[in-house]
């Protein structure tokens, strides 16, 4: 039993630690596994914001992590064919700039997660759930449905996007530059958290009655952590396309959505670490067992059975012990 | 005296039920308005049509000679509508201190704030320290809401209304499962609050009613059969029939 704060530290100092031995003993494969780990668990930092402080079910999060995707793709896949996006009224060229990737996939998500949010979040429960569903089915067929940009087949980008200073094809930089906005979207959560609004958010999922006799109103709460869950999860999904070089319409499935929620629930819902520490769970299982059996996920659904009934808190839940109330 | 809230003709039917049957009382600065009457006989209903948590089916609410009754409950409490639960509304993961943090936040306004800590905001914590004081809660600020007895939680409810510093309290039996001690506390500190503002209050506990109240009104089946002084309501012959007789045949 240790306290949460330094499971936490020594969980960000594997991540850290593992790729950087790898590199020395020339593991390109563990550093790309390592890579995967940050930018899933990076969507699972989204989504833990609204799922594990607002309490919002949302099985709709792959439609911000696509969009996240598809403004990669779409970008990067003009700028390799020299090919304008658009030439009237003005001239919109593709690029292959990371930043400016990152800016799209953030503003562009973060406008999805508006529209759905302000529409999802004037129902709840059940129905809450289903309508984010429905929206990101939504957009995943239409995604498919649109060949202009792959269709069913998706988009592969033949040489992974730039950011200045770095050669992003090297295996270990690009596991640097992961790593490096996983930790800052973490630290900038754990602020939002501890702050008038997290105060506000947490609240509002513990009683929103409570919420609304303060003078506060619960669905301005939730849309504003709603948005915020989706842009980090439609720079998650930049990164990830640029990480295999490859955008398709799973990326928007519900499968992904799912699997985003797993990471959550593993790590232990509302646990600032959680997406991390779920989604390593989550990439090793599929590591070791992926190669003995391809029905691994089997032993991915008896786990997350287990956490369910036995550790509500996940597994940073087991490991720790309580931290008692304090302010 | 000036009239705080204003309620003016409310009816609210639940299918065949009238819960509120054309009721309509005042609450005047100063003063303790309480409203008693039999289980179910439509008192928190009608406290819930005032703070904006039902739309009543007709007629109209005044508050500060403003009509709010097409406002909603987070608006209204803005406007400084108080108001404490007959059953407790906290954040129960939450401390106490946050507890009350989060209604000096909602009195604030400004949420829109990601960055700096909140537990460490002094304007808030002054406001949320002070108000746990008045109560008597501030040896338990560090504990979490679903870790205190059932009384604290309804001196927390109060707490928190008053970090709104509202201009009129709406409050649904403070006193229940407080037993005497807490009781007879919260019925001094009561008679004290009602200076800042005047207090709607819903009781079943005779004594502090009869102690506190400038006026009862009494409710049965929806309807307001009498508004008066204490002693007026004690010797009304159609209160006693509806509603003390009752009473006095369960003791
Ligand atoms: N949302 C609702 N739907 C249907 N009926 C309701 C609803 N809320 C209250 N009622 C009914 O309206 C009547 C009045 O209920 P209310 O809770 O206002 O009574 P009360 O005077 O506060 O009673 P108590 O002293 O037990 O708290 C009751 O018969 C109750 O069952
Ligand atoms: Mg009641």
């Amino acid at each position: 039993m240790i306290r949460e704060t330094h499971l936490n530290a020594l969980i960000w100092l594997l991540l850290l630690i593992i790729p950087l031995a790898a590199w020395q003993m020339g593991e390109i494969y563990t550093i790309t596994l390592a890579t995967k780990i940050c930018v899933l668990a990076l969507a699972g930092v989204g989504l833990n914001i609204a799922l594990g402080l607002g309490g919002m079910i949302s099985l709709g999060h792959a439609a911000f992590f696509g969009i996240g995707g598809y403004a990669m793709g779409i970008l990067a896949n003009h700028a390799q064919s020299y090919i304008p996006i658009m030439e009237h009224p003005f001239l919109i060229e593709g690029t292959k700039y990371m930043p400016v990737i990152w800016l799209l996939a953030i503003v562009m998500s973060g406008l999805a997660a508006l529209a759905i949010g302000a529409l999802s979040l004037r129902t709840n429960g059940a129905y809450f759930i289903m309508i984010t569903l429905a929206f990101g089915q939504m957009l995943y067929f239409f995604a498919i449905s649109w060949p202009a940009y792959g269709g069913e087949d998706g988009l592969a980008i033949y040489v992974r996007n730039e950011f200045p200073g770095l050669n992003t094809l090297v295996p270990i930089q690009f596991f640097a530059l992961c790593f490096l906005i996983l930790t800052a979207v973490i630290f900038l959560s754990s602020r939002l958290e501890n702050s008038r609004f997290g105060l506000a958010l947490q609240a509002t999922r513990q009683n929103e009655t409570r919420t609304r006799t303060v003078g506060l109103t619960p669905y301005k709460i939730r849309l504003i952590a709603f948005v915020i869950s989706g842009m980090i999860c439609g720079l998650a999904g930049a990164l990830s396309a640029d990480l295999n070089r490859f955008v398709s319409p799973v990326m928007l499935s519900w499968h992904t959505s799912g699997e985003i929620m797993i990471f959550v629930i593993l790590g232990g819902t509302g646990r600032l670490f959680a997406p991390l520490v779920g989604a390593a769970i989550y990439i090793m299982l599929e590591h070791f067992l992926g190669g003995v059996s391809d029905y691994w996920q089997i032993f991915l659904g008896l786990l997350l059975l287990m956490v369910v009934l036995f550790a509500p808190g996940g597994v940073i839940g087991l490991l720790t012990k309580r931290e008692a109330a304090h302010d | 005296m000036t009239d705080i809230l204003d309620i003016r003709g409310i009816s609210k039917s639940f299918g065949a039920l009238k819960a509120s049957d054309d009721i309509s009382l005042t609450l005047k600065s100063g003063e303790i308005h309480a409203l008693i009457g039999p289980n179910g006989a439509g008192k928190s209903t009608l406290i819930n049509q005032i703070a904006g948590g039902l739309k009543p089916d007709s007629g109209s609410v005044h508050f500060s000679g403003q009509d709010i009754t097409s406002l909603a409950a987070p608006a209204r409490a803005r406007l400084g509508l108080g108001r404490t639960f007959q059953i407790s509304q906290l954040a129960p993961e939450m401390t106490v201190l946050q507890n009350a943090v989060f209604g000096a936040l909602g009195a604030d306004g400004r949420v829109s704030r990601f960055w700096r800590p909140v537990m460490k905001d002094r304007s808030l914590l002054e406001v949320a320290r002070s108000a746990l004081e008045r109560v008597g809660l501030n040896h338990r600020a560090g504990e979490r809401v679903s870790e205190i007895s059932h009384g604290e939680r309804r001196q927390l409810e109060v707490a928190v209304a008053l970090t709104q510093k509202p201009k009129a309290f709406l409050m649904d039996e403070p006193m229940a499962g407080l037993g005497h001690g807490g009781s007879e506390r919260l019925t001094g500190f009561l008679r004290e609050l009602k200076q800042e503002a005047p207090i709607l209050l819903v009781e079943h506990d005779m004594d502090a009613v009869f102690a506190l109240a400038d006026r009862v009104s009494v409710l049965v089946y929806g309807r307001i059969i009498a508004t008066g002084t204490a002693d007026e309501i004690r010797t009304n012959p159609l209160v006693r029939e509806a509603y003390l007789g009752d009473e006095e045949e369960h003791a």
